[in-house]
């Protein structure tokens, strides 16, 4: 065993470009397994995980105070089949003035002194819990976009309370069983529900069977039998939360796969071609080692073993580096999910290092166990030439092409190794599909983020007062302002140089036969045409009664554009027509937007409360909003840039394509690398003799680099189109996923240009790869080349 | 005497280990000159013609051809000077097995620059001249050993060098093919091609060369020229 030792030593020795190779390919292959695998744990069942991370409450139910006493509810609390409860904790209703152009709502504030406890442990994202008076810590929702999240230090205005107290947000937390709008202490719940006592009692349950709905009310029944009839005011189920959370939170899944199907497969190549490489060029000395009489098995197990030694500590590595970076990625998707994980899960880890030195060892096995097969004569004869013939006729061909010879010499080498070359090829089109299909969803997803955005500059209602903006508070918390005039608004933006259109948006709720929540639905005036959204299908509304919804929309009220479908607006009912379908992802697709006209036999009041505008090409954005605020002064309107809101979502699957991406980038170019110094270090006397007759340096490296021409090419031909199908079904599949069918804008975002560049790029890697060997071997010293007989 | 065409002036090539392969050889040789460099094995034959050729270079001295300090050259410089001046035969062919008799041959001409068919004339040309003309197409695998080593001639002489520079060029051949490539030189030395020829082949030697020069341990031990070397 001494004796295969010392052969492994030397052969790791040796052989170091692949010893090399094969560490950083495994290294980046695992960290990219560690990667795609953890992000696949922290996407599946989000909600049940943060749920179960937070012992969420299966039943949050409402009493009214007056009606129970402390006692008869802390007796509920341990009612039959309840595992766990919080509680009492007292409640009131708030209606905060604030500056978002949300409908009036109020919220439900929860007097809690800790976040902790046995149910509903909430995760407090930013700032800290409430201490004492005066101080809120309110709910988030990170799905929602930055500027609609609360913000630690706003400030809330009670205006309908005695004395307008005020309320400082002293941080936001999540609950993801949505127990509460806010938290404050017991002690500011009894402040705020002062003139009027005894306003209402929040018990959080967990029962031991909650699967079903009928489980949940049979724990709600439980429950409610403890208490004097009346006093459950409310109460919500768990699985109506679950239900609703069910979003977008799914897209990540059927990328991960795609990515992590990839980063599998070229380092099963790259490690299979680096292998037989070393096997290859280390024929002749597998045939000696035969010689002095070691066995096949021995041979097979040398080769494993060199194998294996640099894959183990590329693979520890590569743990390691895959659970650094994954943790700005699981902060942002704790932000998304709402749950609480802070690494990697140990069964990741475990499975991805097994499996990456499983394939390592398999892979040798299977080019190791050629060599030890081998007849001892058979290697010894064969040498180190490889067998002349093959690729004579590539050889033929390409001396025929106008270019200069060395050029013409490259070209025809892969064809000597035609297995070889495919592998590389395979390896080079994975990552050329992977830098496209990257770049693709990238882009879909930007498009998808800016069909949100449909204006370039946005009117909001009200003027900024002395101090700071009184902004802040979660969707739907805040009292709006009055809507600005309609005629005075209209007139200052048409007046002003570079109004390219506008549309006013009045934002109001209705209710659709058939669909138990009230929908959102903007009314739109001005003179957008179709307001910057995208069709899918049919018309933009011409006339009033007729509206355009999204895919979601159309799914859950079962119609069709061109269907007819009434809506309740204020008790008034409204026949209204589906004229078109748009891709409008607000309100989870359920947004309906109809012209005002349609609404005014409802709401006779309503008015645009803000206003998009589009500018002409070539305004200076800046310049247009000072001119315009100024004009808007007297009609109390504000005008100001509209933001791109990157969802965090967005930033999550950027970062990691980008880094996926570099990753496969990376090992590719790396098994060109190794492609290309087994092939030099073949080809050494060959090399040699070139330069016996005359070759300069610089033609050595255009010979090394037009090698890897044809191989690059190949795989960017491949690559480019496969990394396109892949941005398809991916897109699509997210679509499906969450119910939306996708405009055209979304789905089909390579120019033929780009494509042409993206083929491209498969050359780019092998270039790269090339580079160092074809130094290398421009350096190479012709004398001792020549000798290597 | 007139300028010489090769001139080395105390030339030594040490290596990390062992005693020095050349040890202060000078030695002058005029256009035209067949000269063979005789010697035992070990003795800095091939070492002498490599820094003729420019594929080494000396630890100290000079080696000046035609006018060029080789001693001096980049790898650029002195790959120019290989495929202008010199034409290299060795004991192993050293032909290349992905191509054909024709591209071998062709080769030192297309490195520097010259057109496919201009070179395909030229390459022609030689290969009739050498008497292997219905070879062309042939790869060099399929060639008798006499046969390779007059392609590796033709390819060496495609360039019109100056210099033809021969390292055992009949060491891997029968006595036959040896007689053969001998005569080839013969011919070559006749038409005014200067020749350095390394080898253990006395008759090869007697016959071709108009000068001998025997060297031991890296070092001149002999030098048929009438001149003294300075
Ligand atoms: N790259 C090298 N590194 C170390 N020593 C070398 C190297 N090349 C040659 N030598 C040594 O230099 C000496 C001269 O070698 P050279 O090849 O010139 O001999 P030679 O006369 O051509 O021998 P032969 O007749 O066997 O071809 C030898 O001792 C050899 O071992
Ligand atoms: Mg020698």
């Amino acid at each position: 065993m001494s004796a295969l030792g010392g052969v492994v030593r030397s052969g790791v020795g040796r052989r170091r470009v692949q010893t090399v190779v094969i560490g950083l390919v495994v290294m980046i292959a695992v960290s990219a397994a560690v990667l795609g695998g953890s992000l696949m744990v922290a996407s599946r069942a989000p909600f049940d995980r943060a749920f179960a991370q937070q012992r969420g409450a299966h039943l949050t139910a409402q009493f009214d105070a007056t009606k129970t006493t402390v006692a008869q509810l802390s007796a509920s609390m341990h009612a039959t089949g309840v595992t766990a409860a919080a509680g009492p904790f007292p409640t009131a209703s708030i209606t905060p003035a604030a500056a978002r152009n949300r409908a009036t709502q109020s919220i439900t504030v929860v007097g809690r002194a800790d976040p902790g406890g046995p149910v509903d442990a909430v995760t407090p994202n930013e700032g800290r819990w409430v201490a004492g008076l005066g101080e809120i810590v309110l709910h988030t929702d990170s799905r929602l976009p930055k500027s609609l999240q609360p913000k630690v230090g706003d400030v809330l205005r009670l205006p309908d309370l005695a004395g307008s107290p005020t309320l400082t947000v002293v941080g936001v937390a999540r609950s993801v069983s949505e127990t509460a709008g806010g938290w404050v202490t017991p002690e500011q719940i009894t402040a705020l529900t002062a003139p009027a006592p005894g306003g209402g009692y929040q018990i959080l349950y967990r029962f031991a069977k909650s699967a079903t709905t009928a489980q949940v009310d049979a724990g709600r029944a439980a429950v409610e039998a403890d208490v004097p009839a009346g006093a459950l005011t409310g109460a919500r189920s768990w699985l109506t939360t679950r239900t609703n959370s069910a979003g977008n939170t799914v897209l990540l899944v059927p990328f991960l796969i795609a990515f992590g199907v990839l980063g599998v497969l070229m380092a099963i190549l790259i490690i299979g071609n680096v292998i037989t490489g070393a096997v290859s060029t280390g024929t002749h000395r597998i045939g000696i080692l035969k010689a002095l009489g070691f066995t096949p098995g021995q041979v097979v197990r040398a080769y494993m073993v060199q194998a294996l030694i640099p894959a183990a500590t590329g693979a520890a590595l590569g743990v390691v580096l895959g659970n650094v970076l994954i943790l700005p990625i699981l902060a942002q998707t704790n932000e998304v999910y709402g749950t609480a994980d802070s690494g990697v899960a140990p069964s990741v880890n475990i499975a991805v290092l097994a499996g990456a030195l499983l394939l390592v060892a398999l892979t040798a096995w299977a080019a190791a166990s050629r060599a030890g097969r081998l007849r001892t004569v058979d290697v010894l004869a064969v040498g180190r030439t490889p067998s002349p013939g093959r690729g004579q006729w590539a050889a033929r061909l390409a001396a025929r092409l106008p270019l200069p010879r060395p050029v013409t010499l490259g070209l025809a080498h892969p064809f000597a190794r035609t297995l070889r070359s495919a592998t590389i090829i395979a390896a080079i089109a994975f990552g050329a599909a992977a830098a496209t299909f990257a770049v693709g969803l990238g882009t879909s997803l930007t498009k998808v983020q800016a069909s949100e955005n449909n204006a370039d500059v946005v009117v909001q209602p009200g003027r900024p007062v002395n101090g700071p903006p009184p902004e802040g508070g979660p969707r739907g918390t805040s009292g709006p302002p009055q809507a600005p005039d309609p005629v005075a608004v209209a007139k200052a933006i048409t007046a002003q140089a570079g109004t390219s259109g506008y549309s006013g948006i009045a934002e109001t709720q209705v209710t659709a036969a058939g669909l138990p929540d009230a929908l959102d639905i903007l009314a739109l005036s001005g003179d957008n045409s179709s307001h910057g959204y995208e069709m899918i299908a049919g018309s933009w509304f011409g006339q009033p009664n007729e509206i355009v919804v999204a895919k979601p929309f159309l799914t859950a009220t079962q119609t069709e554009v061109g269907d007819t479908i009434v809506l309740v607006s204020n008790g008034t009912q409204l026949t209204v027509r589906i004229v078109g379908e748009v891709f409008n992802i607000q309100s989870r697709g359920m947004e309906i937007l109809t012209a005002a006209a349609t609404l005014t036999p409802a709401e006779p009041e309503l008015r645009a409360m803000t206003y998009d505008i589009t500018l002409k090409p070539g305004t200076d954005p800046v310049a247009y909003v000072e001119a315009l605020d100024t004009a808007l002064a007297s009609a109390g309107a504000t005008a100001r840039i509209a933001e791109d809101e990157a969802s965090e979502l967005l930033l999550v699957i950027n970062t990691l394509t980008t880094l996926l991406t570099l990753m496969l980038i990376t090992v590719a170019a790396l098994g060109v690398l190794n492609m290309v110094v087994l092939e030099t270090r073949e080809r050494v006397h060959d090399l040699g003799v070139h330069k016996a007759l005359g070759m300069t340096p610089r033609q050595t490296i255009a010979m090394v680099i037009a090698s890897v021409v044809v191989t690059g090419l190949i795989g960017g031909a491949i690559g480019a189109p496969v990394g396109v199908m892949l941005q398809r079904v991916i897109v699509g599949e997210m679509g499906r996923v969450t119910g939306f069918d996708l405009p055209a804008s979304v789905i089909n975002i390579y120019h033929p240009a780009e494509l042409v560049l993206f083929g491209l790029g498969g050359l780019l890697i092998a270039v790269l790869g090339a580079l160092l060997p074809a130094g290398w071997a421009a350096r190479t010293r012709t004398a001792t080349a020549l000798r290597t007989e | 005497m007139t300028v010489p065409l090769i001139e080395l002036t105390a030339v030594s090539r040490r290596y990390d280990e062992g005693p020095p392969a050349l040890d202060d050889v000078s030695l002058r040789i005029s256009a035209g000159e067949a000269v063979a460099i005789l010697g035992p094995s070990g003795s800095g034959k091939s070492t002498l013609l490599n820094l003729v050729a420019g594929l080494d270079r000396p630890s100290s001295g000079t080696v000046t051809v035609d006018g060029v300090r080789v001693d001096e050259l980049g790898e650029a410089r002195s790959a120019r000077y290989r495929r202008a001046k010199v034409g290299l035969v060795f004991q192993f062919f050293n032909l290349l097995d992905d191509l054909t008799v024709a591209d071998n041959v062709m080769l030192p001409a297309q490195l520097a620059g010259m057109a496919r068919g201009a070179a395909q004339r030229r390459a022609a040309e030689l290969l009739d001249a050498l008497g292997i003309g219905r070879h062309a197409t042939a790869y060099p695998g399929r060639l008798s050993g006499g046969e390779r080593q007059r392609v590796a001639v033709a390819r060496a002489l495609m360039n019109r060098p100056a210099l033809l520079l021969a390292d055992e060029p009949t060491g891997a051949l029968d006595t036959a093919s040896g007689e053969e490539v001998q005569q080839l030189l013969n011919d070559l030395h006749a038409d005014g091609q200067t020749i350095v020829l390394v080898t253990h082949d006395l008759a090869l030697a007697r016959s071709c060369a108009t000068r001998t020069v025997q060297l031991v341990d890296g070092r001149v031990a002999a030098d048929t020229a009438a001149e003294p070397v300075r």
